[in-house]
């Protein structure tokens, strides 16, 4: 029997995220902590699973370790398979050149031998740090429905916003006839989710002509994308309406987080039809003692102090008159007694000793003009001292 | 540690608890906001280096099996032993095993294909953390045939209860089974350790004899044909033998230091479940309680045990109380010392109440 695989995903995982700071500072992006217990790239792997894609290809190659050791086998999202599965891709040295990754076409170009192996019809490229829950057979069943080359997923943003993203001009049947990457004059505000279906002979095809261009920068978006449009490719738009949220900022990261908030949440982690899988740690329930508004609390956390509308991550430990409101606390976090955090980002295993203030209260703090917008970001396993202090937007990756 | 096997009983003392054993065996009894009782005994078995477990059945073991699913969650799903499931095994002659000696026989080809050198024999009706690397080097040091561990405490009530005393070198010299006694005593806590070839000796002689009660044919006379000894189990024991019981032990748990014992140092393996964190509303107000992931609490809640996926609407207070996964307890509701099974829906307004000595049970799937 032959045996292939109608539809591969190649998940683009290598990137740095430096406007995460010192959140990535020793982990790639897709691996930050997000919604209390779980990790970016679990969005885009669960799904997968749940639209019944079984094999996909996780490109790392900046500070993979957490990263590689978090999706494991991946038995968690179900992607453990004898044939299939998910499979990590790291630049590999060969005979002729050792290279790595340069841009994400050269990543997935890298990798063709990779996707040959199960003879797709064809390959999902997804980016490994956005929030949102889609079901990606829709967007194939529309891909073949049109005949298209690719298929690009997109949704309408604010047309201030439009400038920082991809940009798609499409015909009234959705047919896209110009992409402008980060236009300064946009003329549409349908944004490129940097999700995209390609037929796997085409993406092959176009990325071997790429390949062989010296000038291109090896980027679908810059190069790819506009080279098979030149070409008269069809490429259709797909357009994707409910929640995405590309977590690339400090800021987005934490809008994210706190979206997740209140009964009827604007995202919604909680949803029996759509399970977003994790590598669920094996903490007891979380003992709750003080006052708990508004909030999310993960499992193994020990909350004696007063915790306002926040995501606690598993393991926490708030002591008694801690207070902690408007912040996101990753993992692994003790806040010790009479220690306040206010508008803030805590990476994992970070301890904040007694009487601590880290950052300030969340009105006056979005005036604070920082890199962040006023949010405090403390690095991952840092201590902050007894009454120690971090003003409002500063970023701390060592102890203070 | 010596290469071990273990061996739980799933489905023994399941008549202590029937208001929760009627739908499941009583390893499969849910504990501690995500655990199954099940869980401690496999958890102390996989701390303490055992890779081969079989799990002893009887009759509703559905829940159960759907627990342990292949054993993975529990690092027991092996291509050299693992979790091994050992459902009741009968000619026409026979009808189920009543007692753990007929039950082991029915696990003695098991047994047979085992190279483990060690036997541990175990219940699944407590909570407690014991290596049992300790108790298998304590075993050898006293070159005993088995060595049967205990825990000091008041003398239970449960149907079936065996004591003993000890010399001072841990030899047991009287045994006794279901004694007309009080006050604390050594309480037998159905784990034993024993050669597995001893213990095979051991079935082979009973089924020779027609014996058919471990603790009357075979432990009694023991205390003077076999080396006996007893290994004393330190810190937390709590076990089932009640719906009374069982609300304690629960509560139990909301003590920090026993919070620590038993899952402070090590892990306590179960089934993962992928829930969402824990929901708190603006209107919520929590004390001294375990809340899983899963949970949307809306209103007030002391001194409880929320399992997974536990919904307390707007207005309701809800204290004292044992809920099981996917209870749903209905606006400005009133609850104290309930104890509600799983998938149980109580209605908005509802007042219900048990006390300490007696709390009110709902069964499981229940609609109040």
């Amino acid at each position: 029997m032959l045996r292939k695989k109608e539809c591969v995903a190649m998940l683009l995982a290598g990137g740095q995220g430096s406007r995460l700071y010192a959140l990535t500072s020793n982990i790639a992006k897709p691996a930050v902590s997000f919604g209390a217990k779980y990790r970016i790239i679990d969005f885009p792997l669960s799904n997968c699973i749940n639209s019944g894609i079984d094999t996909v290809g996780v490109l790392t190659q900046y500070q993979p370790l957490v990263l590689n050791e978090y999706v494991g086998n991946g038995q968690p999202w179900d992607l453990d398979r004898t044939f299939g599965g998910v499979h990590i891709l790291s630049p590999y040295e060969a005979k002729k050149s050792t290279s790595w990754y340069k841009g994400t076409a050269n990543a997935i170009y890298q990798n063709i031998r990779f996707m040959k192996m199960y003879d797709p019809d064809y390959v999902l490229i997804l980016s490994g740090d956005h929030i949102y829950k889609m079901d990606y057979d829709k967007m194939l069943k529309a891909h073949k429905d049109a005949g298209a080359a690719c298929t690009i997923a997109c949704m309408e943003v604010p047309m201030k916003e439009a400038s920082r993203f991809g940009i798609l001009n499409t015909n009234p049947d959705g047919s896209i006839y110009e992409f402008e990457e980060k236009p300064k004059q946009p003329k549409s505000n349908l944004a490129s989710m940097g999700i995209y279906i390609f037929s796997a002979d085409k993406l092959f095809k176009y990325l071997e002509l790429d390949e062989e261009d010296p000038n291109s920068e090896n980027d679908f978006g810059k190069n790819v994308l506009p080279a098979m449009l030149n070409a008269g490719e069809k490429m259709f738009s797909y357009r994707f309406e409910g929640y995405w949220k590309d977590v690339g900022t400090i800021s987005s990261l934490l809008e994210a987080n706190m979206d997740l908030l209140g009964v009827a949440p604007n995202f919604d982690l909680d949803d029996q039809d759509h399970v977003i899988h994790s590598r669920s740690p094996l903490s007891p329930p979380a003992y709750v003692e003080g006052e708990v508004v508004n909030s999310i609390v993960a499992n193994g956390c020990e909350i004696e102090g007063k915790i306002v509308n926040s995501v606690i991550g598993t393991n926490c430990v708030v002591e008694e008159g801690a207070v902690v409101c408007d912040s996101v606390l990753m993992g692994n976090i003790t806040v010790k007694k009479g220690a306040s955090i206010s508008y803030s980002i805590i990476d994992e295993e970070v301890t904040i000793c007694e009487n601590a203030v880290i950052g300030a209260v969340k009105e006056e703090a979005a005036k604070v003009e920082s890199k962040t917008a006023g949010i405090t970001v403390l690095g991952r396993g840092i201590t902050v001292k007894e009454g120690g202090k971090v003003a409002a937007g500063e970023i701390v990756d060592k102890d203070v | 540690m010596a290469s071990t096997v273990g061996v739980i009983f799933s489905s023994i003392n399941d008549e202590n608890v029937p208001e929760l054993t009627r739908v499941r065996s009583m390893g499969s009894v849910p504990y501690g906001g995500r655990y199954r009782l099940i869980d401690f005994a496999l958890s102390n078995m996989v701390n303490s280096g055992i890779t081969t477990v079989g799990v002893i059945t009887k009759q509703n073991y559905q829940s159960l099996m759907d627990h342990l699913g292949t054993g993975k969650d529990w690092d027991l799903a092996r291509k050299e032993g693992g979790l091994i499931l050992l459902p009741p095994y009968s000619d026409e002659s026979e009808t189920l095993y009543k007692g753990r000696l007929e039950a082991l026989k029915g696990a003695t080809s098991f047994l047979k294909k085992c190279k483990q050198d060690y036997v541990v024999l175990s219940d699944s009706d407590s909570v407690y953390k014991l290596d049992y690397s300790k108790v298998i080097k304590y075993h050898e040091e006293k070159n005993a045939d088995l060595t049967l561990v205990y825990h000091e405490h008041e003398v239970s009530k449960s149907h079936y209860y065996v004591t003993f005393e000890t010399d001072e070198s841990g030899r047991i010299n009287d045994l006794c089974i279901n004694p007309v006694t009080s006050g604390v005593k050594k309480n037998y806590i159905n784990v034993m350790v024993a050669r597995t070839s001893f213990l095979l000796n051991l079935i082979q002689d009973a089924i020779q004899h027609g014996y058919t009660s471990f603790g009357r044919d075979i432990l009694v006379p023991g205390v003077k044909n076999m080396k006996l000894y007893g290994y004393k189990l330190e810190g937390y024991y709590a076990n089932i033998d009640s719906l009374e019981a069982y609300f304690n032990a629960n509560l139990d748990l909301l003590s920090k230091d026993i919070r620590q014992e038993i899952f402070g140092d090590r892990d306590v393996y179960t089934k993962v479940n992928d829930s969402a964190p824990a929901k708190f509303t603006d209107t919520a107000a929590v004390k001294n309680s375990l809340i899983s992931d899963g949970c949307l609490i809306e209103g007030t809640v002391e001194n409880c045990i929320l399992f997974r996926g536990v919904k307390i609407g707007k207005g309701a207070v809800v204290k004292n109380c044992i809920l099981m996964t996917d209870n749903y307890v209905g606006h400005d509701c009133n609850l104290a010392y309930v104890v509600s099974d799983k998938n149980t829906i109580i209605r908005d307004n509802r007042v219900l109440a048990g006390c300490e000595i007696k709390p009110y049970f709902i069964g499981k799937g229940a609609l109040i």
